[in-house]
């Protein structure tokens, strides 16, 4: 089958009932979505599909066909990171850095659909994510600058190079 | 002021009589040398020759080459035997030695924990890898700047003295100039360290005590493989294990050949009561876990106390008694006597992503991929299981999700290496599910605690005894029995035998002295060998109880005598650096005696980590919800003094970690277990803090001390904090909570809403 993972088209040789968490790591070689429980309870796989955050762990491929998945792979790029990626540079906002790209999915969801979120709002949208180092401070922080980042980059004028 | 001045406390060791070795000899073997967890040395230490002892983990491994290579083209390698466990240990390491070896930090190389390739420094752990590894470095850096030097001397027709090392190059004062590569030879750099360096003073420092960005954070941003859960291997298998239902069950008779059928199977392995299957696709090896789950009977055996009645069972448990301290002897003295018991449950590691390991057998040869503490201890584990002689095992230490002591990564490259010895040539990882994550990690030890002591009529503590029950909280690999397979498997090695151990660094006796002054003091141990759960180091070890129980007592003792709880404690603290940092944290609270509005208080508390490690205070203020018995922490604000300031913004990272790591602990943690099976099997049945518990602030102020030693840092807060919840929730309330965790239905319970 085929799937839609960070603007480009993969085609994917699993079980349908794959969870797509697997594929991403495995088929796609996607480091970034984390297994951390396989149950929907911590966070650490959370990906973009069509827009909102969803646990890749607990959700099979043959859901996904013809929709749109992102990953934080698709946010930026070691080189060139995008905002949400800059602003978890900028704060420091890790530690072991496990449960990271998972807030930063949940978190990108939440800006992209209401770019002035509250603090509030940020921090009541990553109750669904764990974190066991004790980053959250700087995860809350670094999503506050990441608002603040996004709002410049979609001022500028756009690149065409990269949609985030 | 004052030296710092404890009574004089003599520490017994019952057990290893280290009192018979005399200051005449250093101490040769790591166990000592470094401040191992172990509960003992696998031989006696071997003493050598009387000299001064070289600094850090030099003192075990001092040819500089096994720290600092340096290749023709001037590249620059360091070694350490420490592993990076999400604390910043790549970036400050590499900040030491580019200060020394006047190279920019990125330009160097860094080597983490490799049993080919790096020194032996044990377990990265007890907050120790800048105070040892990190000075080994320094002072390695140092020597080999000054022998590049006086190479270059020779090369440049230049006096030594009037040469300097800059950026790579050693500098003459005429601008002539040659690099590092064309003044290295062979084995220039192949002899032993001197016990004195040449060190930079503070003033020049360039890197450290500077703020440096993590050198690891941009690719864990980005996608980047940065985990041993992200190695992809040619021809790699994925292998799960199935794990028993419960402790000390045994595997019935088992016909895997429907498990053998399904796609993608590669192998069922079973040995004795180590069950694992691998397949060709993650999601494979997945399935047939599950169907093998369901096939598997198991005997189970009901052996696990009365959760209930942990007090009772860990004083009905006491196998033998150890002096931890004890001094002067009158403890008649004093106007007003007061006690009290606390009681810390068993509570989990609980790493967010489940451990995981590669292995592969290839030509003889067993290479482990593992996010370990200690890769050569887990090296001597698996070696031992598998029958190999310990040269044809390598342990290569790869980061996994957040440790914060021994969990689940040695037992997962033992079940790597077990599965991979069946496969040889194809290299197998295993994933552990987050159910087996929770439920045979070992976990860190119930505690219990009793203190008693007396004020006199000016208010000041004239004695104190303190007793503790607890089990080793040290059952780190070294031998097969310390690793699950090792025990699951049909050949069994034993778990090694709990031996209390009480040494300067403390086990479950960690901070159990108090760094007041009190002239009549008796610490016991009461050890508590043999528990049917399965424990060992969990960050802090016994610090976090027992700087809990002590901080809080502290408060009752500044109420009963009438005193404000911080002048309380400075009323009793000499050390002038503990007395800096109580201070810094009480003034940059704002910390008063002021009544406060209903159901808000404020908490106060301090530990040298140790007793010999980084100081820490913190005060916090918090609302008490007493129709729910929520807690919120509108502001927390702590000092910390860990020497030198290397990495002051990874001291922060770790403080504000360890802060909020701690306030889980102490608002909700604790594993529960019915007769036969632990229960606490997920984020459900064993729930840590979430985002809407955090602090409204907390701040982190470092009390710098350049040019003075470095302290470990990174365990410095566990115990402080939940002493100062305690307190705030006293404060507040008028009630004290003696047991943990202050879950909600407690905390209603204590005040009896």
């Amino acid at each position: 089958m085929k799937l839609n993972v960070n603007g480009s088209t993969h085609e994917v040789d699993a079980d349908p009932a794959t969870p797509l968490l697997y594929v991403l790591r495995n088929d796609l070689e996607l480091n970034a979505a984390k297994f951390g429980c396989g149950l929907g309870q911590c966070g650490a796989c959370t990906v973009m599909v069509d827009g909102k955050a969803i646990f890749s762990c607990l959700t099979p491929i043959l859901l996904l066909e013809g929709r749109e998945i992102k990953t934080v792979e698709g946010l930026g790029t070691i080189d060139s990171p995008g905002p949400m990626q800059q602003a978890f540079i900028e704060e420091q906002a890790a530690q072991c850095g496990y449960c990271i790209p998972g807030m930063m999915m949940r978190a990108q969801a939440l800006l992209q659909s209401k770019p002035d979120a509250s603090d509030a709002e940020i921090q009541t949208t990553l109750e669904t994510n764990l974190c066991r180092c004790g980053t959250h401070m700087r995860i809350l922080k670094a999503v506050k600058r990441a608002r603040e980042l996004m709002k410049t980059a979609a001022m500028a004028p756009a690149s065409g190079e990269r949609k985030v | 002021m004052n030296a710092p001045r404890l009574p004089n406390v003599t520490r017994r060791n019952l057990l290893l009589g280290t009192g018979a070795l005399v200051v005449s000899f250093s101490l040769k073997d790591h166990a000592f040398a470094q401040e191992s967890e172990l509960n003992v040395p696998a031989k006696p230490p071997e003493p050598v020759a009387a000299g001064p002892k070289l600094p850090g983990s030099l003192a075990d491994t001092p040819s500089l080459d096994a720290w600092i290579r340096i290749d023709a083209d001037s590249s620059v390698t360091v070694y350490t035997g420490k592993a990076e466990l999400g604390q910043g240990t790549k970036t400050s390491l590499r900040q030491i030695a580019a200060e020394e070896l006047e190279v920019p930090p990125a330009s160097i190389n860094l080597i983490t924990a490799d049993t080919a390739i790096t020194p032996d420094e044990g377990f990265t752990a007890g907050s120790q890898t800048v105070q040892n590894s990190g000075t080994a470095i320094r002072n390695a850096a140092a020597q080999v700047r000054e022998i590049l030097i006086q190479q270059a001397s020779g090369k440049l027709q230049v006096p030594a003295d009037q040469l300097k090392a800059q950026n790579g190059r050693i500098v003459g004062p005429d601008g002539k100039s040659i690099g590092y590569g064309e003044v290295v030879m062979t084995d220039m750099l192949h002899v032993d360290a001197q016990p004195k360096s040449k060190l930079k003073s503070p003033d020049a420092y360039e890197y450290i005590g500077k703020p440096f960005a993590r050198v690891d954070i941009p690719a864990k941003v980005t996608g980047g493989p940065a985990y041993v859960q992200d190695m992809r291997l040619p021809g790699m298998l994925h292998a799960r294990v199935v794990r028993p239902p419960s402790w000390f069950a045994t595997l019935k008779d088992i016909d895997t050949a429907s498990i053998k059928a399904m796609p993608g199977v590669v192998a069922v392995i079973r040995d004795g009561n180590f069950l694992a299957v691998a397949a060709e696709k993650e999601f494979q090896a997945v399935q047939a876990m599950r169907a093998l789950t369901n096939l598997a009977e198991w005997e189970e055996k009901p052996r696990l106390p009365n959760e209930q009645d942990l007090p009772a069972v860990l004083q009905k448990s006491e196998s033998e008694q150890g002096v931890v301290a004890e001094a002067g002897g009158d403890f008649t003295g004093g106007v007003k006597t007061f006690s009290a018991q606390f009681m810390r449950p068993y509570q989990m590691h609980a790493s967010i992503g489940p451990s995981c390991s590669v292995a592969h057998l290839d030509n003889g040869t067993m290479t482990v991929w593992t996010h370990t503490q200690g890769v050569y201890p887990d090296r001597k584990a698996i070696a031992q299981m598998l029958g190999m002689p310990l040269d044809k095992v390598r342990c290569i230490h790869t980061e996994g999700s957040g440790c914060y002591g021994h969990n689940g990564a040695d037992d997962a490259a033992g079940d790597a290496a077990l599965i991979a010895r069946a496969l040889p040539g194809r290299p197998v990882k295993v994933q552990w599910m987050r159910d087996q994550e929770h439920l045979w990690e070992p976990y860190g030890p119930a505690m219990l605690t009793k203190v008693s002591a007396s004020l006199d009529a000016s208010g000041k503590i004239v004695n104190w005894k303190y007793d503790l029950w607890s089990n080793t909280h040290s059952a780190r690999p070294g031998s097969a029995g310390a690793l699950l397979p090792g025990q699951l498997m049909a050949s069994g090695y034993p778990p090694d035998k709990p031996v209390m151990s009480i040494t300067p660094l403390g086990n479950g006796d960690r901070n159990a002295i108090p760094l007041y002054s009190i002239p009549n003091m008796r610490v016991l141990w009461h050890f508590v060998a043999d528990m049917p759960v399965r424990v060992s180091s969990l960050r802090g070890l016994g610090a976090y109880a027992n700087v809990f129980s002590i901080e809080s007592f502290m408060d009752q003792l500044a109420k009963e005598a009438g005193a404000d709880p911080v002048e309380f404690r400075l009323k009793h603290m000499e050390d002038p650096r503990a007395r800096k940092v109580i201070t810094t944290a009480a003034e940059a609270f704002n910390w008063s005696s002021e009544p406060m509005p209903e159901g808000r208080g404020r908490g106060f508390a301090f530990a040298k980590y140790k007793n010999h490690a980084a100081y820490l205070a913190l005060a916090m203020e918090i609302d008490v919800d007493k129709e729910t018995g929520n807690i919120r922490i509108p502001r927390i604000v702590s000092a910390v003094d860990c020497g030198e300031a290397v990495a002051p913004d990874s001291i922060r990272n770790q403080t504000e970690g360890g802060i909020i790591q701690s306030l889980s602990w102490t608002m909700y943690e604790e594993v529960n277990f019915d007769n036969t099976r632990i229960t606490s099997s997920d984020w459900s049945t064993y729930p840590i803090l979430r985002f809407s518990a955090v602090p409204g602030s907390l701040d982190v102020h470092i009390v710098d001390n350049p040019g003075s030693p470095y302290l470990g840092v990174a365990e410095a807060a566990q115990g402080p904090t939940s002493a100062a919840l305690a307190n705030a929730i006293a404060n507040a309330t008028g009630k004290r909570l003696y047991d943990l965790p202050f879950s909600p239905a407690r905390v209603k319970a204590t005040l009896g809403v």
